[in-house]
Order: structure tokens, then sequence, then C-alpha cells
């Protein structure tokens, strides 16, 4: 096969897992929490159970009219939804689904790849917060930017020790190394990760920079149609992302119980993918959202020491090994 | 010739960057475009806009006081990461070495705790 031809399947793979799997997280979440408040959730599009009610959505936001507030910083208002994908979508690429070659890219550096270009989710949540010149998307902004900032030092500490523990950066090479006792040992890392990446994503309980109930939307308040959408579509791409980082990195990939990882490791990845999801979804019916102290204390008094812990205790056990 | 790894992410970068741009033409397309004053204000609950931070207001110093923690800490853990890979190679001395370098750490966290650094009230 050609190289140009490999590297436009593999591509073209990632665009695809981009736009499908945010749908099917985004209408699980849609169905799951109905059921779980004793509700149906959307029934209408697509006549069975509302399945195209996504679908519907996406049109609805295209033809919506294309808003930017006069006194808003006009090219970085529009940049900035652009910039809020971007990063989830090349942390896709990174991800491996199975073993051997199916991963859109292997990189030698996986590790440090994804929290490096997670970050510039940051940057995105600031421009759009500073450019839309409203006080709303300020506060937002800002609550978002410390959380984001804040929440990434137990996320990486804790990706820090599974690093350790496979001494090695790539995310295949930590999928091998792993053995299903890491659960035990790995636990509080990967509470820790699984915690922090809600955070990350702004997910509730960790909705402060969003807050509809004082902020009007936070830092989405002057967005409007496709704009508002690629906030949206970048918010499930971000669940699809953390659930497959806490996959690959703690729940050991495409390793499953059968010894059929050659043939069924692709499905062991996104069975365990559309868990973690689930779980993601279920925390926001269950918990209400944290207050910015109890947010930023969860945080630094908390999450920041125990991932520490976890790296002590890691290097003790690699060592006592 | 075996492509560098970091063809796809260039690729991929250009694929999304063509993504948004043609979703953002044809949203013009397809969407209406009628004038309306009011439209353009900073949104407010529907009531007359006070003056809103045009170009930055002022915001509290705890957002910079967590912005420069963050910072600290994480150069901190940049310095981890090639540890951790390196580990099975370093040994007990790796191992006494980073035990140090994380109490060092500890000792500033302790520090930023004790004078209030991480209350938020």
């Amino acid at each position: 096969m050609p190289v140009w031809l490999e590297l436009l399947i593999r591509v073209l793979s990632v665009v695809v897992a981009f736009l499908t799997l945010p749908l099917v997280v985004g209408q699980a979440e849609h169905k799951v929490m109905a059921h779980m408040q004793g509700r149906l959730g959307p029934m209408y599009a697509g006549a069975f159970h509302g399945w195209a009610q996504l679908v519907a959505d996406g049109v609805k936001f295209v033809q919506k009219e294309d808003i930017t507030p006069r006194a808003a910083d006009r090219p970085v208002f529009r940049l900035a939804p652009i910039i809020a994908l971007m990063p989830y979508l090349i942390v896709l690429l990174v991800i491996p689904l199975g073993p051997g070659d199916l991963v859109g890219q292997a990189l030698d550096v996986g590790l440090f790849l994804v929290p490096a270009v997670l970050g510039l989710g940051v940057v995105a949540v600031l421009m759009s917060a500073w450019a839309s010149a409203n006080k709303y998307s300020l506060l937002g902004g800002l609550r978002a930017a410390a959380q984001l900032l804040g929440y990434e030092l137990p996320m990486v500490l804790a990706a820090a020790s599974v690093a350790m523990a496979a001494g090695t950066l790539s995310l295949p090479g930590i999928i091998e190394a792993w053995h299903p006792w890491w659960l035990l040992w790995q636990l509080p890392a990967l509470l820790v990760f699984f915690i922090a990446g809600l955070a990350e994503i702004r997910r509730p309980p960790f909705d402060m920079p969003i807050a509809d109930s004082e902020l009007v939307f936070g830092y989405l308040t002057e967005y409007t149609g496709l704009r508002f959408a690629f906030f949206l579509l970048a918010e499930y791409l971000g669940i699809v992302v953390i659930a497959a980082l806490t996959t690959v990195l703690f729940l050991g990939g495409w390793q499953g119980p059968f010894g059929l990882n050659a043939e069924l490791g692709w499905l062991w990845t996104l069975i365990k993918i559309f868990a973690v999801s689930f779980l993601v979804i279920w925390f926001r019916v269950a918990y209400p959202r944290l207050r910015e102290d109890q947010l930023q204390r969860l945080c630094w008094l908390v999450l920041v020491p125990v991932a520490l812990g976890q790296l002590v205790l890691t290097a003790a056990v690699r060592l006592a090994l | 010739m075996p492509l560098s790894p970091y063809v796809p992410i260039v690729g991929l970068f250009a694929i999304a960057a063509a993504f948004a741009l043609f979703s953002v033409a044809a949203a013009r397309l397809a969407g209406p475009r009628r004038y309306n004053r009011a439209k353009l204000e900073a949104y407010e609950c529907g009531i007359e806009p006070t003056p809103q931070p045009v170009g930055g207001g002022r915001f509290p110093v705890k957002f910079y006081l967590t912005a420069m923690l963050f910072i600290i800490f994480d150069i901190e853990i940049i310095f981890l990461y090639p540890w951790a890979v390196s580990y099975g190679m370093l040994g007990l001395f790796g191992f006494v070495e980073m035990v140090l370098f994380i109490a060092a750490v500890f000792v500033a966290y302790a520090y930023v705790w004790r004078r209030g650094g991480l209350d938020w009230d």
C-alpha cells in the first residue's frame, strides 16, 4: 500500500471516529439521564426512541444566525470554538484501538503529547471568555481556566505514575505492560485521573464555569449557531477522549479476559470506553455542582497529595519487584 | 522512506481546519442574516446591559494566584516524566533522588498551604 494512501486511511478513520463517537455518547447521555430521572428523553426525531435527535440538533445549529457581538474581539471570538475542538481531535489520533497497527498514529511520546495538546483547551476557553466582552463570559472563562490549570496537575501526576509502572510513554507500550493487578496497585491514580478528567472536560459536578443558574452560560454565553455547536461537540468528544485515556492508561485498553486480544482487542477497547463514558454520564445525574472553593480545595488538598503519594508508592513497588 | 510520525498530526490539523471552514461557510449560507441592534449587544438576561468588561475588566486576584501556582508545580511535574520512564535503569539511586525531590516539592506545597495560598475565600 502506498504511504500516502495508508496515511489517508488512518487520518480519515480518526475523522470518522470524531464524527460518530460523540453522537453515540451524546445520544446515550440523553437516554441514560432520562431513564435515571424517570422520564422519556427525546422520542420523536428519527421515529425509534428519538435516535436522530442529535443529527436534527446539528441541522438546526447550521440554520441559526451566526452572531458576533459588537464589542467582541472578532477574530479571536470566531477562532475560539475551533481551537476548543482541536486538542481532543489530535488526542484521538494517538489512542490505540487494538494491538499492532490499529492506532491512528503510534507515538513513542504519546503520553507526553496528550497532556501537552489537552493544555490547548485553556487557551480556547480564555480566548472565548476574553473576546466575548461580556462579564458572564469573563467570569466563566476565568473559573474554567483556574479549574483546567488546577486539575491538570493531578491528572498529569497520575499519568506519570502509570508511565513509571510501564517504563514507557508510548500508549500501546503501556497497554502491553499492563497487568490486571494494576487495577489494585494503581487504583488511587485511576480515581485521581478520572476525577481530574471529569474536571478537565468541565462536566457536572465540575461545571462551575458554565453554571447556568448564575452565569447565564459562562464563556459560551455569546455564542450562537454552529460556533456554539463546536463547543458542545468538544464537550462530548472530551467525554470520549477522557474515557479512552482512562481505558488505555488504567483499564488495560485492548486486553480482555478470554485471550483473544488480537482479534477482539478493538471490541474490548470500545466496550471499556463506553463503560467509562456511562460512568461520566452517571456522575452528572448523581452529584450536585461543586462550589468554586470546594472545587479548588478538592484539587489542591486531596487530588494532588494523593497523586504524589501514588507516585512514591509506584516507585517503591517498582524497586521492590 | 518511512514518514515522520508527526505527519498525520499535521494532516489531521489540515482536515480539521477544512471541516471547520466548510461548516462555518455552510452555516453562513443556510442561516438567516437579519440586522438588529439589540442582538449585537452583550447578553444580559434581557435587561439593558450594564457596562461590560471590554478589553478585560477587573477580576479577583485568586485566579492569577492559581495560575502562578500551576506554573510552579507543572514545571516540577515535567521533571518527573523522564525520571519515570528511565526508572528501571536508575534503581535505588533513582528512587532516593526522586523521594528527595518529591519531599522538596511537598515542603513548598505545605508552605503555600500554610500561608493560605490554597484557600479560596
